[in-house]
């Protein structure tokens, strides 16, 4: 391919290097005092670059640089959600650190990073490339995590993420090693190959390690371990940002090389994925229950959601991975909503608020934000006709459709077990005695997401046809 | 003669021990911090031998960026542990306990 065209393929991840590295200069030589231009000049370029997805290059250029790189249209539309979802988080968050001591400007800037490090993931085709991606989002993740430094919660949260997350890039690059070793090559396409003509120790030994190191980043069960501590002591709108778009990115990934690189090998990776799907959705479920912290009750709830997103992909078809993408789509929309309505718990002096407890007969002091909760809950929960519904019945479909009925059965009676514990904060919020009330505090970009998400949320379904094609022409590009 | 197995013998037992390292510690972060070198240096090995045994240059230049990602990652650990000294005045693993689980 031409030079210019191989570069115009990755026009959004150019993009969005140029303003990191501009706006970081910015923040250096300004200080703190420039913490909302260089958020606003991030939102800006964030846009811009989910504007250049639009382009033809970029979801339809297909593999470029060597076969390290593939900008398809599956890679194009993880980064579209990737791109709002960490747009959303960075215009979400003046208002917390204002009651914290005041924003500092690297938050915009190690969120553009992570991004980039994100559009790589997902469009990565080779293990050099992934790995690479893979750090850079990390790297600037575990900053972020710790990101109050004077906060011992904060602190402590860097610090499981830093080491877990290391063990498990530790973990994923023995098996890429291995698989490098006994196939020969680190491209997607010739490990497939490898694999294709025989699966050997050495490769099953490989694509076990790189698919528990990619189980640490998308916090599936048995590699959950780090997630609820982290979500409860990061900052909450870094939570929201590790809730939506880091998840979209790793499991896009973890689709891409279960097909790509893993595929023809008589689905070997397709028993893991089981697994780690059905014991996700059960530990989810059932280990959320008792959590009296709403952050720690949301993040059981995204390993949940993790494991309903691993039905599709264990599907192995083009349409099970179309309904993992539809269902990461959902997901997104869901937990950034969920997460801007507990950015709005304070208390009098300001103070963020994190127990359930305290939402107590939120319907008689906030009746719109109860509302909210309760339509975010409802759609987590799948109930119909919430879109999160949609979601859950893509996939089981997709997993029927595959054969594999009693992984959808077993996956509909935990997501009733999961009910109860949605259904317990919204009976809080509605039906016990009023607790004392938060904050009013009334900001006109919090207040136009939830609405954007709940609307969207309860019309979803006349958003079905765009999100079936889109979801179906990304997936057809795997195959 | 010193073939492919024996490095990745080494390789393996390195591995282990560094995840041994993380796991059975109880004592010291940093401690925590080698043991997380000592498994990116096992993936090294690795992947010189197997580039060596192939004859193939990629393990090598996948070494290097390993080598230069685990520079940055080391940093990083180290800067997260001085902010968690300040806010805590330990760094004994067991006192890393301020959340449940």
């Amino acid at each position: 391919m031409e030079t210019l065209a191989v570069f115009a393929s990755v026009l959004p991840e150019i993009v969005l290097t140029i303003a990191g590295l501009i706006l970081m200069l910015v923040a250096a030589y300004a200080g703190d005092g420039s913490a909302r231009l260089v958020s606003w000049l991030s939102v800006a370029s964030l846009a811009l670059a989910a504007v250049l997805l639009g382009q033809l290059a970029v979801h339809a250029g297909g593999e470029i640089f060597d076969g390290l790189y593939r900008a398809d249209a599956f890679a194009a539309f993880a980064k579209a959600l990737i791109f709002v979802a960490a747009a959303v988080c960075i215009l979400v968050a003046p208002r917390f650190f204002d009651g914290e001591g005041g924003q500092r400007a690297e938050y915009p800037i190690l969120i553009l990073f992570a991004c980039i490090g994100m559009a790589m993931m997902v469009s990565a085709s080779d293990f050099i490339t992934l790995y690479v991606g893979l750090e850079l989002n990390s790297l600037a993740a575990y900053v972020l995590a710790s990101f109050m430094r004077r906060d011992e919660r904060s602190a402590e949260a860097g610090l499981k993420y830093f080491v877990l997350g290391a063990l498990a890039s530790g973990i994923l690059l023995y098996g890429m090693s291995l698989l490098y070793g006994f196939s020969g090559t680190t491209n997607f396409a010739g490990v497939a190959q490898a694999i294709g003509d025989g699966l050997g120790t050495g490769e099953l030994f490989g694509l076990v390690f790189v698919l528990s190191g990619l189980a640490f980043k998308i916090s599936a069960v048995p590699f959950h371990m780090w997630t609820p501590d982290v979500y409860e002591g990061a900052p909450t709108p870094v939570t929201a940002f590790f809730a939506s778009a880091p998840k979209v990115a790793a499991l896009a990934l973890t689709t891409r090389i279960a097909i790509t690189a893993f595929g023809p090998g008589g689905h070997s990776w397709q028993q893991i994925i089981i697994f780690m799907a059905l014991a996700s959705i059960v530990l989810g479920a059932v280990a959320a229950i008792n959590q009296p912290n709403i952050k720690r009750l949301l993040a059981y709830s995204s390993i949940n959601n993790v494991g309903f997103a691993l039905i599709g992909l264990a599907a192995g078809t083009a349409e099970g991975v179309a309904a993992v993408l539809s269902y990461l789509a959902i997901y997104v929309v869901m937990t950034i909503g969920s997460f801007v309505c507990v950015l709005q718990m304070k208390d009098k002096d300001g103070r963020p608020v994190e127990t359930i407890a305290s939402l107590s007969g939120l319907s008689r002091t906030r009746p719109g934000l109860a509302a909210a909760f309760a339509i975010f809950m409802f759609s987590l929960a799948g109930i119909p006709p919430l879109f999160g519904f949609w979601a859950k019945f893509l996939v089981f479909d997709a997993a029927v459709a595959a054969g594999l009925t009693p992984l959808a059965a077993i996956g509909i009676a935990a997501s009733v077990i999961g009910a109860f514990y949605y259904l317990k904060v919204i009976k809080t919020i509605y039906f016990d005695k009023p607790a004392e009330g938060f904050a009013e505090e009334r900001s006109p970009i919090d207040y136009g997401i939830i609405t954007l998400c709940a609307t969207v949320i309860i019309i979803g379904y006349f958003l079905n046809p765009v999100l079936g094609r889109a979801s179906a022409a990304a997936a057809a590009s795997l195959f | 003669m010193i073939g492919l197995a024996h490095y990745l013998v080494v390789s393996a037992i390195l591995f282990v021990l560094g995840v041994l390292g993380i796991f059975i510690n109880r004592k010291n972060v940093i401690v925590i911090l080698m043991a997380i070198e000592l498994i990116l240096l096992a993936v090294n090995i690795n992947l010189v031998a197997f580039s060596a045994f192939l004859g193939d240059l990629v393990g090598q230049v996948f070494s290097m960026f390993v080598l230069t990602v685990a520079a940055g990652e080391a940093a990083i650990g180290l800067a997260i542990l001085v902010i968690y000294f300040r806010a805590r005045g330990t760094i004994a693993v067991d006192d890393v306990n301020r959340m449940k689980g």
